[in-house]
């Protein structure tokens, strides 16, 4: 668990870490809370030459209510993002997820940034991302561009950033009133990260029925995915217990399912529709207020 | 006794104040002038041929002085010891390897080579540059499947993977089991799973070696628990005289007596300190810890049983087949024999009693001692049979063990399986756990919410296991414990003891006994260990004997030298050693109180010697030794009560209360110590941990993010309560209590598991996926 030898570069500002992403190019890696990178460099299985660490770059760490939206600086931190009133009163998911991340050390470290840029398909953050249908602001040598979370992840450690292009902030619209969110997971006893996970947004009209919902699955397929047919089968209705487990149901559909010794295919599939059930249920009694 | 009386009473532990404020010095804190680093490259494969290996571009690599294979072995450093070989494979040499493989590696993680270098970081680097050739043969990670005659082989010389079977005859038990069912009794049968476990201490193993070539002497640092053991073999494989060979054992982060071991980077570091003259450091990392430090458990046990229908259990007939891995360590070979079928009746008057095994090598890391080490296998099978009788009669659990214990008029008691028990009274500390729990309240619970469909369970774990080993014969070298005790002119004392402690808390115990044998404060005496320079020849600490064995060999040097101060204050006092006598740190000649001399001032009449009286050696010391004639037996019950989630098969413990008895107590806070680390490691088998292999031999469980370890936030506050039942077997009473919790806490759970899926039995670890598919089957398949 020693890492291969490395230069490691402390950026001051984005503009700088930038032009070291394109002088060094593949041989690079950025560096924000290191605790996704780091123990893939001690286990060899990264062996970036440069460390570009934007770590200490200032003014990337905030959460701030702007513009219809909450805007998160990249290297806001889960334990930040877990204690933020702000958040709280508006998306109860985004620091419910922070505070089922790791340890305590994990979420003084890790950053929102870091989370959804490393995108392992069994991260919390992902999914909740998604289904608050967060805009993603990136900058890169073309300038800046807003990706929305919808098409940010596109497989396993898979995301539409291109060479050269750092996360600086994930806006989250302010949601309709009668909104209500949450995330559950289920948790592998080893690592903690999901086995199955849902993050759940459900918008009630004034007479109960669901006027939309926005359903993710993360942990038990190869990315945080939509659940589409989840979604579908809930809008329109009243979030009762069985119509909300009609609707679970149909959670797995659609996912590349994952399987290792803490999950068959068949397993997760049905604990995503678990975690898909509790979310929602979930979701909908804070929409009731 | 007099005014101190520590004994018994729950003083913190002396030891932790250093290691709370980061002040003790573990291995990886010696920095030594010179020091280079070694990394060792391990086998990818869990079975191959190694062709060639060429290390010429490693030699090249920037700041690496050597790199070593067996080649370089071979003829100077001696295999890895084993403790007590079994005929006739083992001690023909089936199963014994030198620090690095040679010809072939037959599990994943197996050393090959290793690189010395300047840093660590360069000789980690330079291991990429080794170029081996593997021609990877075909590998078996079942050890039933490595026991059939078609199975690959690890010693294709010896023409099978079975190391040694014991298969007595089994008429009696036949004839048992006949007349049982004969009689309207039940024969039950269950094959068990005892999964194989990563010790996982917080510290990893770590070796200093430093050679000085002037007068060959050679000092090793190591994360050990047996200091004089290592130093005694270390100093075999490398051809040196003992003497020149000193180990010294610094602060230990842990062992679970996955340090109990003399492993390849002791003799490498050591080998390549000779060679190179300068000192060579390896700290071991987790993920090398969890692939090559020992594993343990790793059995399938199968399990017969018969009862007659009243519940009283006539028969068991054990089976055990177990997993040695792919060499021996140091007791490798026989945990299942020495530790595992002696103790199968558990705290149960078994008539008759029969067990047999099979060791088995298999592509896997060797297995050896942890925490327990053959008993809580014993324990769970002890454990599960008397629950399959009270599954298959359809009654409490309870109430089988209790028509099946050893009464407590019948100790010492020899068992069916031919163990002898000092000591107990199963029956009560089973009671006072009912009580304490509430046994009765949560049976009427758990039918309330079974029949709204909720799975609640409540195991119980009746548990005895063996202590304060050893008399002799167990192994080749004894067991005995040794202490040095010495008074200094000041009147402070020095105890040297033999134990090695990591973490169990002597340093406290030891100076409470002396301090209260002495009468005097416990700040006057110090406890020493961990330098085979400084210390008596010792046998270590593990098996949970340091108290019960070093403890006393204390007690007796302290009674020695008391006997030797009582004739000085005598003839300081003008009277008869008879009449003398030590009380609160006074020695009075009895009848007239007031003629007295002080400890401290009886301490310095010795030290200075110029007035002790003709015949008296000057000088305050001794060294005393103590093998005892039997082990000692502790025992307890603990119960838990478990809830289910029926969506998830999540298990979450609701309630844990555990009623130990260690004998007597020396410190009853240590005692719960141990305890509350031992259940979670307990609760650890049942519940999560499990080492995981593919059917190459690649290890899948290689890091914590997919070992599982317990987590204090998934487990409920423990409730302790205890008996006493001192063993006859040493002055002090004491049991041992290093390993109970652990021993007790995996058939609790299992227990609970089962009794809220009411099934007889459900294979550990009891993981979410596993008790979903249970509950998965029972919803498509109603019961009648
Ligand atoms: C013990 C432990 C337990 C954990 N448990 C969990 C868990 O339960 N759930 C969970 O979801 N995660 C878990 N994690 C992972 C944790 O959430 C990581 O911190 C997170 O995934 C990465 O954030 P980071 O800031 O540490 O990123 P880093 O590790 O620094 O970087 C991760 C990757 O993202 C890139 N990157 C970082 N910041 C940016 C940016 N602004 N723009 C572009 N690229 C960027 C880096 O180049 C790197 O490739 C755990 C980690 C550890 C060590």
């Amino acid at each position: 668990m020693i890492p291969a030898a490395f230069e490691y570069h402390p950026a001051t500002s984005v503009d700088e870490a930038i032009a070291l992403l394109s002088q060094y190019g593949d041989d690079a890696k950025l560096l924000a809370g290191g605790h996704s990178l780091l123990p893939t460099m001690k286990l060899r299985l990264a062996q970036p030459a440069h460390l570009i660490d934007i770590g200490r770059i200032p003014g990337l760490s905030y959460i701030r209510e702007e513009q219809g939206a909450v805007a998160v600086g990249a290297l806001t931190t889960y334990a930040t993002i877990e204690r933020s009133e702000v958040l709280r009163r508006h998306f109860a998911l985004l620091p419910e997820c922070a505070s089922v991340i790791g340890d305590p050390q994990v979420r003084n470290r890790g950053t929102i940034g870091g989370s959804i840029s490393h995108a392992d398909p069994s991260a919390d953050m992902p999914g909740a991302v998604r289904a608050l249908r967060a805009e993603i602001r990136v900058r890169g040598p073309n300038g800046e561009r807003t990706v929305a979370a919808d098409d940010f992840f596109l497989g396993t450690f898979t995301t539409a950033l291109e060479p050269g292009e750092i996360v600086t902030e994930i806006r989250f619209p302010l949601p309709p009133a009668r909104t209500g969110s949450a995330y559950t997971k289920l948790a592998n006893k080893a690592s903690h990260y999901a086995v199955a996970g849902c993050a759940a947004v459900v918008t009630l009209g004034a007479d109960g029925t669901c006027t939309a919902a926005s359903v993710v699955i993360t942990g038990a397929g190869t990315m945080p995915t939509r659940a589409s047919t989840v979604e579908a089968a809930l809008v329109g209705k009243q979030l009762d217990e069985a119509t909300v487990a009609e609707a679970a149901s149909h959670a797995a559909e659609g996912l590349e399912l994952m399987e290792d010794i803490h999950g068959s295919k068949q397993y997760r599939a049905q604990m995503a529709a678990v975690m898909a059930r509790r979310a929602i249920l979930k979701a909908a009694e804070r929409a009731r207020g | 006794m007099g005014i101190a009386a520590l004994v018994g009473t729950p003083i913190k532990r002396r030891e932790d104040p250093r290691l709370i404020t980061g002040q003790a010095t573990y291995v990886d804190d010696l920095k030594l002038a010179g020091m280079l680093y070694m990394a060792v490259l391990r086998s990818p494969y869990g079975h191959a041929r190694i062709r060639s290996i060429n290390t010429e571009a490693a030699r090249q690599a920037p700041g690496v002085v050597a790199v070593y294979t067996a080649q370089d072995l071979k003829g100077v450093v001696g295999s890895i010891p084993v403790a007590a070989p079994l005929p006739p494979h083992i001690t023909n040499g089936m199963g014994r390897r030198g620090p690095l493989a040679e010809g072939k590696v037959r599990f994943y993680g197996d050393p090959v080579a290793v690189v010395i270098a300047e840093s660590r970081y360069g000789a980690r680097d330079a291991l990429d540059l080794i170029e081996v050739d593997y021609e990877p043969l075909p590998a078996v990670v079942d050890p039933e499947k490595a026991a059939q005659p078609d199975a690959p082989l690890l010693y294709e010389e010896f023409g099978t993977n079975v190391a040694a079977s014991v298969h007595p005859p089994t008429d009696e038990i036949d004839r048992v089991f006949a007349e049982t069912q004969a009689n309207g009794g039940v024969v039950v049968k269950q094959r068990i799973v005892n999964q194989r476990l990563a010790p996982s201490p917080m510290e990893t193993r770590g070796v200093v070696a430093e050679f000085r070539k002037a007068d060959r002497t050679l000092t090793v640092w190591s994360s050990s628990q047996i200091p004089h053991l290592l130093r005694n073999y270390l100093a075999e494989q490398l051809g040196l005289p003992q003497h020149q060979v000193r180990v010294i054992v610094p602060e230990v982060g842990g062992g679970f007596g996955c340090k109990l071991n003399i492993y390849p980077e002791e003799a490498l570091a050591a080998f390549a300190a000779m060679k190179t003259g300068r000192p060579v450091k390896w700290i071991e990392d987790r993920s090398e810890n969890l692939a090559v430090t020992i594993h343990g458990r790793d059995q399938i046990d199968y399990v017969e049983v018969a009862a007659t229908r009243e519940g009283k259990i006539t028969g068991l007939k054990v089976h055990v087949v177990s997993d040695l891995g792919a060499y021996l360590q140091f007791f490798t070979d026989v945990i299942a024999i020495a530790f595992t079928l002696p103790m199968i009746c558990g705290c149960y008057d078994i008539p008759v009693a029969y067990g047999s095994c099979d060791i088995v090598f298999t592509n896997k890391a060797p297995t050896d001692a942890y925490r327990g080490a053959g008993r809580p296998e014993a324990a769970y099978i002890a454990e599960r049979a008397v629950d399959l009788v009270a599954h298959a009669l359809g009654k409490d659990p309870a109430e089988v063990r209790m028509i099946n214990f050893v009464k407590p008029e019948q100790f010492p008691h020899k068992m069916a399986t031919g163990t002898v028990y000092d000591s107990g009274n199963y029956q009560l500390a089973l009671e006072k756990a009912m009580q304490l729990i509430g046994y009765q309240q949560l049976r009427a619970e758990q039918a309330q919410l079974r029949a709204q469909g909720k799975l609640m369970g409540i195991g119980i774990s009746s548990y005895v296991e063996i202590c304060g080993i050893g008399p002799k014969g167990l192994t080749p070298f004894g067991l005995y414990e040794s202490a040095r005790v010495r008074v200094d002119q000041s009147g402070d004392v020095l105890i040297y003891t033999g134990a090695s402690p990591h973490g169990q808390g002597e340093e406290t115990t030891f100076a409470q006994i002396a301090a209260d044998e002495f009468g005097i404060p416990i700040e006057r005496v110090l406890v020493l260990h961990g330098d085979t320079d400084s210390t008596p020849e010792g046998r270590g600490t593990y098996g949970s004997r340091t108290t019960a064995v070093g403890g006393t060999a204390v007690y007796n040097a302290v009674q020695k030298l008391k006997e030797k101060m009582k004739q000085i204050a005598a003839h300081m006092l003008e009277a008869s050693p008879a009449d003398v006598t030590l009380e609160d740190g006074r020695f009075s000649v009895t009848g007239a109180p007031q003629k007295a001399v002080t400890f401290a001032e009886v301490a310095a009449a010795a030290n200075f010697s110029n007035t002790l009286p003709p015949g008296i050696e000057p000088g305050l010391e001794t060294t005393v030794f103590f093998e005892p004639e039997a082990c000692t037996f502790p025992f307890g019950t603990h119960i838990c009560v478990v809830e289910i989630d029926k969506d998830t098969g999540e298990v979450h413990l609701r309630r844990y209360v555990a009623v130990d008895d260690c004998g007597r107590q020396l410190n009853p806070l240590l005692v719960a110590g141990q305890i509350h680390g031992g259940i979670v490691q307990g609760v650890g088998q049942a519940l999560f941990e499990g080492v995981v292999y593919d059917e190459n031999g690649q290890l899948l469980t290689s890091t914590f993010m997919d070992y599982a370890m317990p987590l204090a936030s998934e487990l409920p506050p423990f409730e302790l309560d205890h008996t006493v039942t001192p063993t006859p077997y040493n002055p002090l009473g004491v049991k041992g209590v290093g390993e109970a919790g652990t021993i007790a806490a995996t058939p609790a759970v299992a227990a609970a598991v089962a009794d809220a899926l009411g099934l007889p039995h459900v294979d550990i670890p009891l993981t979410p996926e596993r008790i979903w598919r249970i509950i998965q089957q029972q919803q498509a398949q109603p019961q009648a």
